[in-house]
């Protein structure tokens, strides 16, 4: 399970955790986070907003 | 429409944004074309008066690239360098007008029109920080803190980037201003709590990291330690007698960053969801698509766009049909904001509609909300009935 973060404003998506409040279940890989999926805190757009990788 | 065929009708238009830093250069020569000092105030007089009227004229223009053609606007360089070359013409506009201070040759209210000039300059200077700080590329980042050097802005990079673009249209956003709150309210609340919410933001980076505060990495202290070196090679070099201006300068120039702050989210609100705040969308910023204005700020104004892709360049900034709009470009409604009267004449209706008439919607300010709740009611209980 790996955590991502959003470059802009530092949020970081749990693969583990995953995002339920969104329908993300636990578990979800950050591949199948669909497309239109923008981050939660500062609303950036996944495609426009690479989210790097923080720990493996 | 296909990518060959699409051609960026602003493209041509963008060097015109490097007219902005030569603005003193410009007062200098009418000065001297005409002898009439009052030129000194070029600065103010181009940003609230000329550019109004230039957008007046000049008109919105509401085109969008085609998402096809986006990866290669991106790509071109020339864009940056449109925004590159703000930075030395910034500082040669500086150094002339410390030189100018000193020379003798000019009035008390000369030298006074020539700093708002200069402010003038600073303040939009923070627009370019802006535009490169969102950037990934660590050299732009870097730009973009020798950009707020001049006014002495540079947490601003940190707390626009981590606390206003999470926090934007709540209230607990120090850069968001609310219904009911004058220009005059607001600048002292957002000067004071960005300030206070870079530090914290700083505070957590650092811990979180494992490093000490106190350290060049501190990126608060290493923005703030270009004006420190900036101010005191020109205080050397010109003498203590600058130091006025300097500040008068910077004053002004963060001021006007921050009526620009002031009418990008005005009243505007993001509703609560549980424990959160509903996702920002394109209807928590005001738009606007003024032509002349967006070409001097970069696409500033498109500023919906903005917040759901802060890393995209502003050649590709679009305009979005379900954002609000501004009933004009930012020099006119700077203006206003700076008009307490005419601001709420023209804006707390057009936010009020913005929520169908629903107040107790909009990011009211505290200390307005029963004056306000009293005021718009009755119009929707008319409404209903």
């Amino acid at each position: 399970m790996k955590i991502w973060r959003c470059q802009q404003c530092g949020y970081e998506y749990d693969e583990a955790q995953g995002w339920p409040e969104d329908g993300i279940a636990p578990g979800t890989p950050w591949e199948d986070v669909p497309d239109d999926w923008s981050c939660p805190d500062c609303g950036a757009a996944k495609s426009d907003f690479d989210m790097v990788l923080v720990a493996a | 429409m296909t990518t060959t065929t699409w051609r960026d009708g602003k493209r041509s238009l963008w060097p015109l944004g490097l007219l902005v830093p030569t603005l003193p250069f410009m007062a200098w020569g009418l000065v001297a074309a005409t002898g009439q000092g009052l030129f000194w105030w070029w600065g103010p007089f181009f940003a609230f008066a000329l550019l109004p009227l230039l957008d007046t004229f000049v008109g919105a223009d509401r085109g969008n690239p085609p998402e096809d053609a986006v990866p290669l606007l991106e790509q071109d360089r020339y864009y940056r360098w449109c925004t590159y070359l703000y930075l030395p013409l910034q500082y040669v506009s500086l150094v002339l007008a410390c030189w100018l201070w000193t020379a003798g040759d000019l009035s008390g209210p000369d030298k006074l029109g020539l700093a708002l000039t200069i402010g003038v300059v600073g303040g939009i200077a923070i627009n370019t920080a802006h535009e490169l700080g969102h950037k990934k590329d660590e050299h732009e980042r870097w730009l973009a803190k020798v950009a707020l050097a001049q006014t002495g802005y540079g947490h601003f990079f940190l707390e626009h980037n981590r606390g206003h673009h999470v926090r934007v249209a709540t209230p607990e956003d120090p850069a968001s201003s609310r219904l009911g709150e004058s220009f005059w309210a607001f600048l002292p609340r957002t000067v004071v709590g960005s300030l206070r919410s870079a530090w914290e933001l700083q505070k957590s980076a650092s811990a979180r990291e494992g490093r000490s505060l106190w350290s060049v990495r501190n990126d608060v202290l290493n923005a703030w330690a270009m004006t420190l070196v900036l101010w005191a090679v020109l205080l050397g070099v010109f003498g203590v007698a600058v130091l006025p201006y300097l500040v008068v300068q910077a004053v002004f120039g963060f001021s006007l960053l921050e009526a620009v702050n002031y009418l990008e989210h005005y009243g505007l609100l993001r509703q609560r969801t549980g424990d959160r705040y509903e996702r920002t969308a394109p209807r928590h910023s005001w738009n606007s698509n003024n032509t002349a204005s967006n070409v001097l700020l970069y696409h500033l104004q498109r500023h919906s766009d903005h917040h759901a892709n802060p890393t995209r360049r502003y050649q590709s900034l679009r305009h979005m049909d379900e954002a609000p709009q501004l009933p004009s470009g930012y020099g006119t409604m700077i203006v206003l904001a700076y008009v307490t009267p005419l601001w709420r004449r023209v804006m707390d209706p057009r936010v009020v509609a913005h929520y169908g008439g629903d107040v107790t919607r909009a990011n009211l300010h505290p200390s307005k909300r029963a004056a306000y709740l009293a005021r718009y009611a009755p119009a929707v209980l008319e409404d209903a009935a």
